[in-house]
């Protein structure tokens, strides 16, 4: 079924300030899906949250669930449960009674509250700790107690507002697989508001890239990294290198040439059709070069150039390589697939080639040179230090 | 002793000396001199007697305690009444406003107690405003006497405790977490309901603190009753007074004051008591 959740031209503007904190942001959401709104601090993916909430009114625009303007209705009267950021636990109640909360509310039997309370705490495996009081327990228990407490009512969406923040990396990625054990097991559509990108993209069916109260770009974790429809989402989904080129000639249907300050000319995969003579901005992910002692052997479709070795970040894994070309300076991740201690690693201000392939360069019409400062990604006109 | 119980007590030994010489000892002074038969000249006799306890249970004095004791529960439950909802108010202004407000709160310390009780007096009096402003508005006839009553005690009260009552309720507001009232709406409680089942018990050590601090003081009220009160409407405290200023009968009026403190003391060793027991079960559970 498409169009479960439907949010339509969402506008909402603070007293005491002229920009909008949510700017006619429209979504839908399918039913059962995990679906992400990824930006950074400040973006209005919190402010979207508590409207959908009903803590906040829009200013203008509607929230349709399931067909059913909810857009007026005060937050208990919407069958939509939020996990809080800082889990807003019941101190004076226990992890059961703080469960069992919602059913209480709603008025339920109280064999059914018994039965109910008892299979959610089992669910997030927390019913031997049932009697304890939120304080007695650790940041990642008292996650799975906020999440046992908002599914209890079975709604027909469940807000998580960057539930995973306050816990520590190995916590946190042990809660995301528990997060989609629980989506699996309860099939209900889940928003998911998050700044971590890592969050967003290993959980989500589809994200939402939000930047200044607009949201950017709708789509699957692998389109928005792969094709991003503006600077702003290439930089802030994974790392990239920005070039500002220009397009001078057409190649074939499908690649043109482009002409970059200081490189020679770059073939590029132009899917926007871009004629020549225009302003682009091209976006290379730094996992997509390849660095070698020797030029690439077959150079169909391959781009090529001289470069230096300017820095060496070792992190087991992967290594990362800063790598000047000319004035522009690039970051460069390869992965070790071989043993490396076997093999001649590069050093400090080796001369390399740096290559990639045609189709891995993305050209992008749209580009805020704010983006830039907001993201803390070096300006694209590189000067030689 | 080990080191470091030597050391606890070394530590509060000054503070419980001070709590000690002037807390503890003046009050069983004042509670011997209750055994003690009074002399002619007003002071305290030689020997031991138990007939100033028997005195006390004269008639008269039942009406005062029971008048003593629903004035002072009816002032603190007033007091809370109207301080939980300025405390709710107050933790959710702007640091600003807030700060302005609270200023508002203490003004009235700046003006002498007695002199703030004889304003309320002129104020209720029969040639007052308050009096003409209600008989002009038809809600009173001319003869009805506002002052001189259990009524006009009870608002004099309520008016003199109830910056005591906000205080600590404001102090413990401040730390309420709000965003629970927003995870109680989020979970179907209407915001009445999120209000009772999450902030009160949010703020109860307020509310404890609070019930402390009024209800105490307006069981040992005296200026309040013997301004805007007369006669009819006497409280223990008034009593006391009597006793020592008119009658000059110490033992009695030491006897009266053992009294209300055993009022105030018994239900605060009975829930110490209690609380020990339950910690002691608690932890006989868990083991």
């Amino acid at each position: 079924m498409d169009g479960f959740i439907e949010l339509c031209g969402i506008r909402k503007v603070f007293p005491g300030q002229s920009v909008p904190a949510v700017d006619h942001a429209s979504l839908t959401l399918k039913k059962g899906e995990v679906f992400s709104l990824l930006g950074p601090s400040g973006c209005g993916k919190t402010t979207l949250l508590r409207i959908l909430g009903g803590f906040e009114i829009p200013d203008e625009g509607r929230i349709l669930i399931d067909g059913k303007d909810v857009t007026d209705l005060p937050p208990n009267q919407r069958s939509i449960n939020t996990v809080f950021q800082n889990y807003a636990l019941f101190p004076h109640l226990s992890l059961w009674d703080n469960v069992a909360f919602g059913l209480k509310m709603a008025k339920k039997p109280k064999k059914f509250i018994e039965d109910e309370v008892d299979r959610m705490l089992d669910m997030v495996d927390l019913l031997d700790q049932a009697d304890k009081k939120p304080h007695q327990i650790s940041g990642g228990q008292k996650q799975r107690v906020a999440i046992a407490r908002a599914l209890i009512n079975k709604p027909q969406l469940l807000l998580l507002d960057e539930p995973l923040a306050a816990l520590d990396l190995k916590l946190r990625q042990r809660m995301l697989l528990e997060l989609d054990r629980i989506h699996d097991e309860v099939g209900i559509t889940f928003l998911y508001v998050t700044h971590d990108q890592g969050e967003a993209m290993s959980l989500s069916d589809r994200i939402a890239v939000m930047n200044r109260g607009k949201i950017e770009q709708i789509g699957r974790p692998m389109e928005v990294y792969e094709a991003p429809s503006s600077s702003f989402v290439a930089a802030f989904i994974g790392d990239t290198n920005f070039f500002r080129a220009k397009v001078v000639s057409t190649v074939s249907e499908d690649y043109s040439m482009l002409a970059v300050d200081g490189l020679p000319e770059v073939l590029a995969y132009n899917d926007k059709k871009l004629q020549n003579g225009q302003q682009v901005y091209l976006s290379i992910r730094p996992e997509k070069f390849r660095i070698s002692r020797e030029a690439p052997a077959d150079p169909t479709h391959i781009n090529m150039m001289r470069g230096k070795i300017l820095d060496i970040i070792y992190l087991g894994s992967n290594t990362k390589y800063r790598v000047q070309c000319d004035h522009h300076i690039l970051m460069i991740t390869q992965q070790h697939a071989r043993f490396l201690l076997d093999m001649k690693p590069f050093t400090w201000d080796e001369e390399v080639w740096v290559s990639w392939n045609a189709d891995d360069g993305y050209m992008l019409q749209r580009f805020e040179e704010s983006d830039t400062n907001l993201l803390g990604i070096p300006p694209v006109e590189d000067t030689v230090p | 002793m080990t080191r470091r119980k030597w050391r606890e007590w070394t530590l509060t030994l000054p503070s419980m000396g001070w709590l000690v010489f002037f807390f503890v000892l003046p009050t069983f002074l004042v509670a011997l001199i209750a055994f003690k038969p009074r002399s002619l000249g007003g002071g305290i006799g030689e020997g031991w007697t138990m007939a100033t306890w028997l005195d006390i249970l004269q008639p008269s004095y039942p009406l005062v305690v029971w008048r003593t004791l629903w004035l002072s529960a009816a002032t603190t439950a007033l007091c809370l009444l109207l301080a939980i909802p300025v405390a709710y108010w107050l933790a959710r202004l702007s640091q600003e406003l807030r700060n302005w407000m609270l200023l508002l709160i203490i003004l009235p310390f700046w003006t002498n107690f007695l002199i703030r009780i004889f304003a309320w007096w002129s104020l209720l009096h029969s040639e007052g405003c308050l009096k003409h402003t209600l008989v002009w508005l038809g809600l009173a006839s001319p003869n009805t006497q506002l002052l001189y009553n259990e009524w006009a005690v009870l608002l004099v009260l309520v008016y003199t405790e109830l910056p005591f009552a906000i205080l600590p309720l404001f102090a413990s507001a401040e730390k309420f977490d709000f965003g629970l009232l927003d995870a109680a709406r989020d979970l179907g409680a209407t915001r009445f309901q999120a209000f009772r089942k999450v902030f009160l018990p949010g703020v109860r050590q307020g509310m404890l603190t609070a019930f402390v601090v009024v209800f105490i003081p307006a069981l040992g009220s005296y200026a309040v009753p013997e301004i805007v009160g007369g006669p009819t409407s006497e409280m223990v405290g008034n009593k006391i007074a009597q006793k020592v200023f008119v009658d000059r009968n110490l033992p009695h009026a030491s006897a009266l004051a053992t009294l209300l403190a055993l009022v105030v003391l018994l239900p605060v060793i009975y829930s110490i008591f209690m609380r020990r027991i339950k910690t002691t079960q608690r932890g006989g559970k868990r083991s």
